[in-house]
C-alpha cells in the first residue's frame, strides 16, 4: 500500500466511511469462533441467529421501524433494485415511474434499463431540480397518474447533501395509491427520522457509509407493503431475500447503528460545525468559488464547492499530494466525458460543474483536518488557475 | 484511480513550460471550457525554422497538462518540419503512456501543434474542414478517420478514448461505426483482417467451417486416433461430433472449446459457439 491511514486527511465520507473500530470488534466473533449458520437447528448456529436479530433491532431502532421491517440485503444498490422491481411486478398494468434526475447510479442506471430488464415499455419522468438542487413540488404532484407503480426520490443527494422533502412526497404517492421508495443511503445516520410515522414504503441504506463495513446494506419494507422478492432462494429473512446472511457484517451493521444513533447530535452540531468552518473558509479564501446546494436544506456533513476554471481531478491530484481524499464532479474523475449529472441538472455552468469538489466529513474529522486543508486549498488552486488559458488576474 | 506514469506525475506535478511565449510566431487554441480540457500553445520560430521556444497554459485534468508539458519539452529545438510530423502516439509515449481513456490529451497536444504551425504559416487547417459527427465535442469525420488509421482503432469505444467523440449524449454512435467501417474496409488487408465481422449466411458459413475442419482441425485430432464432424449450423451455434479416440477422452470438451471453437472464432466468424452433439 502506498498511502499510510495515519496520515490521511479523509473528507470523503459520502464514498465510503472508516469501519468503527467497535463495529470491528463486535464482528471479530463472527469471523471467527461463531461461525455458525444462523438457519440451523442446533444451538451453535442458533445462537448466531440471535445476535442477527439483535442487529436486525438496531437498524430498526436508528430508522424509527419495527424489526419485522429490515431486510439485510447485500448493498445499498440490491436494496434499491429489490424495491423497484418489486413494485413493477406488483401491478403489472402500472408501467409508469416517477424519479429525479439528480439519483445516484443505483436507481438512474436501473430506470433507465427498466425495459430491458423486464421485457416491458416503461415510461418514466424524471423531475427536474431547481438551481439550488431542490424540487419543484408542483411538476412532482402533476407527474402522478393512474399508471404510477412507484416513485422513488433520494432521500439525500450524494453530491451536494440537498435533502428532499421525501415525508410528504410519500404522503402524496399513499393519498393516489402509489408506493414510494427512497434511497437512504445518504441520510441514514446524519438526519433523524421515524419511518413509522411516515407513509414512506421502502427504504434502502448502505452499511458502509456509516461506519459499517462494505458488502451489506438494508431494505425497509413497511408492515402491509405488497412485496416480491429479488433474490429467490432459502426462507432466509422470512422468505424476502434468499441467501446465507453475511452474518459478521450484519452484527457490524447492527453496531454501526447504535453508534449512529449516539452520534446523530454530535453529526448535526460538531460535525456541522466543521463543515460549515471549511466551508466558509474556502469560499472566502478563494476567488471565484461558489457552493452547489441549497445552503440549510442539506446534510450537515457535505459541502460542494466549484473552483471555476481549474479542472476537477487536477485540483484532487494536487490535494492527494498532501494525503487529502475527497471528491469531484468533473468529467475526468469518472471516465466518462460528462461532467456530474447531478451538477447540470442544477444548470451550474460548465465553466463550475468541472472544477466542482465534494468535500463529506464524518465523526472522526477534527478541527486539525479542517484547518489543514483551509491552509493547502487557496495555493492549489491558485496554481492550477496560473495554468489555466481561460483566467484572466 | 488512473494508473499514471511517474512521468505524467512529474509533468503534472512540475509542469514545463507554462505560461505563453512573448511575440508569438504560432499560436494553437483548441478546446474549450465545455469540453473539460483546452490547451493554448505558443511557439516561437527561428529564421531557420527552428522552433526556439514553446509554452502552454492548459485547463484540463493531471494528464492534458502532463501532456502539454511533455509536447512542449519535445519542441524546444526541434525544426518546424519535423514537429510538424508529430504524432499523438509519440506524446504518448513521451509519457510512459496513458490510459486509454485518456488518449484524447495527447490527441489535444497534437491538435494544438497543428493549429500553432497552420498559424505560422498561414495554412489553413485541414482537419477543421471536415464535417462535424460529434456535435457534443465539435469533433469531424476527418479527425476521427486520421485517428482509426493511425492508432489502428477498432471499435466506437476506442474511438471516443482518443477523440471524444460519442462520449456526450451518444446519439452520433451509428455514425461513428459505419465511419469505422468504412475506414476500415479502405485500409490495406493485412491491418483489417482482425476485424472480420461480416455478416455471412448460414450456407457461407457451413462452407467455411468444412474448409477449416478439412484443412486443420481434422489432420491434427487424426495424429492423435481421432476424428469430427460436422452434424449442425444454427445461428452461431455450431454442433460437432468428436469421433475415435475423441469420443469419450475426457479432455474432449478442452479439445473442443480451446482447440476447435478457437479455430473456427480465428478463421470464420468470432462469434461462433462450438458445441458437441448431445
Amino acid at each position: 500500500m502506498q498511502c499510510n491511514p495515519d496520515n490521511v486527511i479523509y473528507m470523503d465520507n459520502n464514498a465510503t466511511t472508516r469501519v468503527a473500530p467497535e463495529v470491528v470488534d463486535a464482528m471479530m466473533p463472527f469471523l471467527t469462533d461463531y461461525y455458525g449458520n444462523p438457519s440451523s437447528m442446533h444451538t451453535f448456529g442458533g445462537q448466531v441467529g440471535q445476535a442477527v436479530e439483535q442487529a436486525r433491532g438496531s437498524v430498526a431502532d436508528l430508522l424509527g421501524a419495527d424489526a419485522s421491517e429490515v431486510v439485510f440485503t447485500s448493498c445499498g444498490t440490491e436494496s434499491d433494485s429489490t424495491a423497484i422491481l418489486s413494485a413493477l411486478q406488483t401491478y403489472p398494468d402500472k408501467r409508469h415511474i416517477v424519479t429525479t434526475r439528480v439519483e445516484h447510479p443505483a436507481v438512474k442506471s436501473l430506470c433507465e434499463n427498466l425495459d430491458n430488464l423486464t421485457g416491458h415499455k416503461h415510461r418514466v419522468t424524471w423531475l427536474k431540480v431547481k438551481a439550488d438542487g431542490t424540487l419543484d413540488m408542483e411538476e412532482y404532484k402533476a407527474s402522478l397518474s393512474e399508471d404510477t407503480a412507484i416513485v422513488s426520490v433520494m432521500w439525500a443527494n450524494n453530491e451536494t447533501g440537498v435533502i428532499f422533502p421525501v415525508e410528504e412526497m410519500a404522503k402524496i404517492a399513499k393519498e393516489r395509491g402509489i408506493l414510494f421508495h427512497t434511497d437512504g443511503v445518504q441520510a441514514v445516520g446524519k438526519i433523524p427520522m421515524n419511518l413509522q410515522e411516515t407513509d414512506i414504503d421502502f427504504l434502502s441504506l448502505s452499511g458502509h457509509k456509516l461506519h459499517a463495513p462494505k458488502g451489506v446494506g438494508v431494505l425497509y419494507i413497511a408492515k402491509g407493503t405488497p412485496f416480491i422478492p429479488f433474490l429467490n432462494g432459502g426462507h432466509q429473512e422470512h422468505g424476502r431475500r434468499g441467501g446465507t446472511e453475511n452474518v459478521a457484517s450484519i452484527i457490524g451493521l447492527g453496531k454501526a447503528c447504535d453508534l449512529a444513533a449516539a452520534s446523530l447530535t454530535d453529526e448535526n452540531t460538531r460535525v456541522r460545525a466543521l463543515r460549515d468552518k471549511l466551508e466558509q473558509g474556502l469560499l472566502s479564501s478563494v476567488p471565484k468559488s461558489l457552493l452547489n446546494g441549497h445552503k440549510e436544506n442539506r446534510l450537515p456533513n457535505t459541502s460542494n464547492i466549484s473552483f471555476e476554471y481549474v479542472e476537477g481531478e487536477a485540483i484532487l491530484l494536487h490535494m492527494n499530494q498532501y494525503n487529502i481524499c475527497a471528491s469531484s464532479g468533473s468529467a475526468c474523475t469518472s471516465g466518462s466525458l460528462e461532467p456530474s449529472h447531478v451538477l447540470r441538472a442544477m444548470g451550474v455552468p460548465f465553466t463550475a460543474a468541472h472544477g466542482s469538489i465534494r468535500f463529506s466529513l464524518s465523526v472522526y474529522n477534527t478541527e486539525e483536518d479542517v484547518d489543514f486543508v483551509l491552509e493547502k486549498m487557496p495555493a492549489i488552486i491558485e496554481n492550477l488557475r496560473k495554468m489555466s488559458p481561460f483566467w484572466e488576474e | 484511480m488512473w494508473e499514471y506514469t511517474d512521468k505524467v506525475q512529474e509533468h503534472f506535478i512540475n509542469p514545463k513550460n507554462v505560461g505563453e511565449v512573448k511575440g508569438a510566431d504560432g499560436v494553437g487554441n483548441v478546446g474549450s471550457l465545455a469540453c473539460g480540457d483546452a490547451l493554448k500553445l505558443t511557439i516561437k520560430i527561428d529564421e531557420n525554422d527552428i522552433i526556439t521556444d514553446a509554452k502552454f497554459k492548459t485547463f484540463g485534468c493531471a494528464s492534458a497538462i502532463a501532456s502539454s508539458s511533455v509536447l512542449t519539452e519535445m519542441l524546444i529545438g526541434m525544426p518546424l518540419e519535423e514537429a510538424k510530423r508529430i504524432t499523438n502516439d509519440d506524446i504518448a509515449q513521451a509519457l510512459g503512456g496513458l490510459p486509454k481513456e485518456k488518449m484524447h490529451c495527447s490527441v489535444m497536444g497534437r491538435e494544438a501543434l497543428e493549429a500553432a504551425i497552420a498559424d505560422y504559416t498561414g495554412a489553413i487547417l485541414p482537419m477543421a474542414q471536415g464535417e462535424v459527427v460529434c456535435d457534443c465535442f465539435g469533433v469531424t469525420d476527418l479527425e476521427i478517420i486520421r485517428a482509426v488509421k493511425e492508432n489502428n482503432l477498432r471499435s466506437v469505444e476506442e474511438i471516443t478514448n482518443f477523440t471524444k467523440a460519442g462520449g456526450g449524449c451518444g446519439k452520433c454512435e451509428d455514425s461513428l461505426r459505419s465511419l469505422l467501417a468504412k475506414t476500415v474496409e479502405d485500409l490495406p488487408v493485412s491491418a483489417a483482417e482482425p476485424a472480420q465481422q461480416k455478416r455471412m449466411t448460414t450456407l457461407q458459413k457451413i462452407k467455411k467451417i468444412e474448409e477449416v475442419l478439412e484443412r486443420e482441425i481434422k489432420p491434427t485430432l487424426k495424429k492423435d486416433g481421432g476424428n469430427i464432424e460436422l452434424i449442425d449450423v444454427d445461428g452461431d451455434f455450431v454442433t460437432v461430433s468428436l469421433r475415435g479416440a475423441c469420443s469419450g477422452c475426457h479432455s474432449s470438451q478442452t479439445t473442443l472449446k480451446e482447440y476447435v471453437e478457437k479455430k473456427l472464432r480465428e478463421q470464420v466468424l468470432d462469434t461462433l459457439i462450438v458445441e458437441e452433439e448431445k
